[in-house]
């Protein structure tokens, strides 16, 4: 059985509108990393699922599915959301970017040919088993998009709703750092401020226990 | 971790919205931000048959500031309200508090009307609109209807809506002349949950001397909790260990996996002396200003010359 939910437009955006009967199925349509996509789901097909077993877009993780991780984080209509805790009907019509979304390799394969925060994470070795790094990602793109210039400590409190349990997030705030410099500067070059960062702590805690010995 | 099917209903308008709730009734459950009813469907801890998705009902996505206080529909998102400078300047308490609900990611998605319904006691604006004894509007078939903080909270997760109403709207008051206000709490992690949280609103006269203190508290009781204060704040040498007093004397807070119920009560006065100390502090400089503004305009003279 498959039920149409209406799109109607207002105010320029599409929202959708209807009933879908339990267990049915409804075509869902959403503007996913700029490409109009859509699927047969039930209506209590999460965001997440829609994005990766729908329509294949594995870029999303999903972690807990009940909002307290961030690794399912998109962007809705430029904002970030838990995709695990939105409907994919409620999303009908709107726009989501996923971590696929924010930047691919050209076929030179040059790095430098990725968004700003993609570039930033590779420079600061802001990742390491990756399970984390897409609901970073964009969570940070659109963090730095509101606050360019941010400071560090602005830069942990953005990522503050988001775990990662392998990096420590050093790195991570590095790359917050970096990433706002390179969408400024795309050939801002990489200073020791984020290669050395935590060289320098390490050999200063070597110093310190040094001195005590 | 996948909710149980449920049938979705879409409305776009307020009437449609009652009308399906009318139908439904104790089957039906209102989706608004999703950032508690999800987990709690996710989790299975609720299978309600029928959905009430009102993300595309027109209307309900309004906030007015007018001199009686802040207005916001039942849309209005934790973040956009909190970015919002004229309910900010109207009612500072309501951005105080909300920089303390969950992650701005959270916060982008979950409307404060929908913590209101939710009637979670560790809620921040549970406590913020019975402080400052704020209303909420609710719309079913039979009509409206607008309920004081007071009898809007009547349990833990219970509020008095009625299975068919929706709540359409809440009224935060403004704050008034020589008033300050602050929020303060303690979780165990950034964006938690708070163990104990407390806002405070404190009234000072022209000379400085405080004339209100109010507390409302979070996690430390059923329902929201608010107390006054004011005789302890006045009470001489050790007013700031007499207020503390009270306000551990006031709580009734439960033991949990995060944190003994005696430790919230510690919390509770130590975080209340902080919040008032801001308060205090704020109404002091919110009299000082309105005095200054005064005097800089018997100044203009001055300053032309
Ligand atoms: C990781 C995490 C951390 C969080 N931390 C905090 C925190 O520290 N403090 C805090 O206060 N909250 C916190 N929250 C909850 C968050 O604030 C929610 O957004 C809020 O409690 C519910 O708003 P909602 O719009 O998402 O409502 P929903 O989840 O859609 O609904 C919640 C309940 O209210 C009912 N409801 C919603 N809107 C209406 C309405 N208009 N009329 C009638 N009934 C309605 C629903 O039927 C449901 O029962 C957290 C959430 C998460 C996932
Ligand atoms: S999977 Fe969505 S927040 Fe963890
Ligand atoms: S890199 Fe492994 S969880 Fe963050």
């Amino acid at each position: 059985m498959s039920e149409q939910v209406r799109s109607t437009s207002r105010n320029g955006a599409e929202v959708a509108t209807g009933t879908v009967p339990a267990g049915a199925r409804s075509t869902v349509a959403v503007t996913v990393n700029g490409t109009h996509r859509s699927a047969e789901v039930e209506s209590r097909r999460t965001l997440s699922d829609y994005l990766r077993h729908d329509l294949g877009l594995t870029g999303t993780h999903v972690g807990c599915e009940h909002g307290v991780c961030g690794a399912c984080t998109v962007l809705l209509d430029g904002t970030p959301v838990r995709s695990c805790l939105v409907f994919a009907v409620t999303a009908a019509g709107h726009q989501v970017t996923t971590a696929e979304g924010l930047g691919q390799l050209d076929e030179s394969g040059d790095p430098n040919s990725l968004s700003p925060v993609q570039r930033a994470f590779r420079d600061c070795h802001a990742l390491q088993c990756g399970f984390c790094t897409p609901g970073f990602m964009t969570t940070i793109t659109a963090g730095i998009a509101e606050n360019p210039d941010p400071t560090r400590d602005e830069a942990v409190e953005m990522i503050a709703g988001n775990l990662c349990r392998c990096t420590g997030y050093q790195n991570i705030v590095d790359a917050v750092l970096r990433a706002a410099e390179l969408a400024k500067d795309p050939a801002a070059p990489l200073t020791d401020r984020f290669t050395e960062h935590s060289d320098a702590a390490h050999s200063a805690d070597q110093d310190a226990d040094g001195a005590g010995a | 971790m996948k909710p149980a099917p449920f049938t979705w209903h879409g409305p776009r308008t307020v009437d449609e919205a009652v009308a399906v709730l009318a139908e439904v009734g104790h089957e039906g459950k209102v989706l608004a931000g999703g950032q508690s009813l999800i987990p709690v469907l996710a989790m299975r801890l609720a299978e309600p048959a029928h959905l009430v998705d009102i993300n595309a009902v027109a209307g309900l996505d309004r906030i007015v500031v007018d001199a009686t206080g802040v207005t916001i529909g039942a849309l209005v998102r934790h973040a956009s309200l909190e970015r919002d400078d004229a309910a900010a300047a109207a009612q500072p308490l309501l951005r105080q508090a909300l920089r303390l609900v969950a992650h701005p990611t959270i916060r982008n998605r979950g409307t404060t009307v929908g913590s209101l319904a939710h009637a979670d006691p560790s809620g921040e604006m549970t406590s913020v609109l019975t402080l400052l004894g704020g209303t909420i509007t609710a719309r079913s078939a039979r009509g409206e209807r607008t309920i004081p903080a007071t009898e809007f909270f009547v349990g833990p997760l219970e509020s008095a809506l009625a299975a068919d109403e929706l709540a359409v709207s809440a009224h935060f008051p403004a704050a008034s002349a020589g008033t300050g206000s602050a929020f303060v709490e303690v979780a165990r992690r950034h964006g938690d949950y708070a163990l104990c949280g407390v806002g405070a609103v404190a009234t000072v006269d022209p000379a400085g001397a405080v004339t209100g203190l109010r507390c409302g508290y979070l996690s430390v009781s059923e329902t929201p909790l608010t107390v006054d204060l004011t005789d302890a704040w006045n009470s001489g040498d050790d007013a700031a260990a007499a207020t503390a007093a009270a306000a551990r004397a006031a709580v009734d807070p439960l033991p949990d996996i995060h944190a003994t119920a005696e430790y919230r009560r510690q919390l509770a006065g130590v975080l209340t002396v902080r919040a008032a100390e801001q308060a205090v502090a704020q109404a002091v400089q919110r009299v000082g200003t309105m005095g200054r503004d005064n005097e800089s305009g018997h100044n203009e003279e001055d300053r032309s010359a």
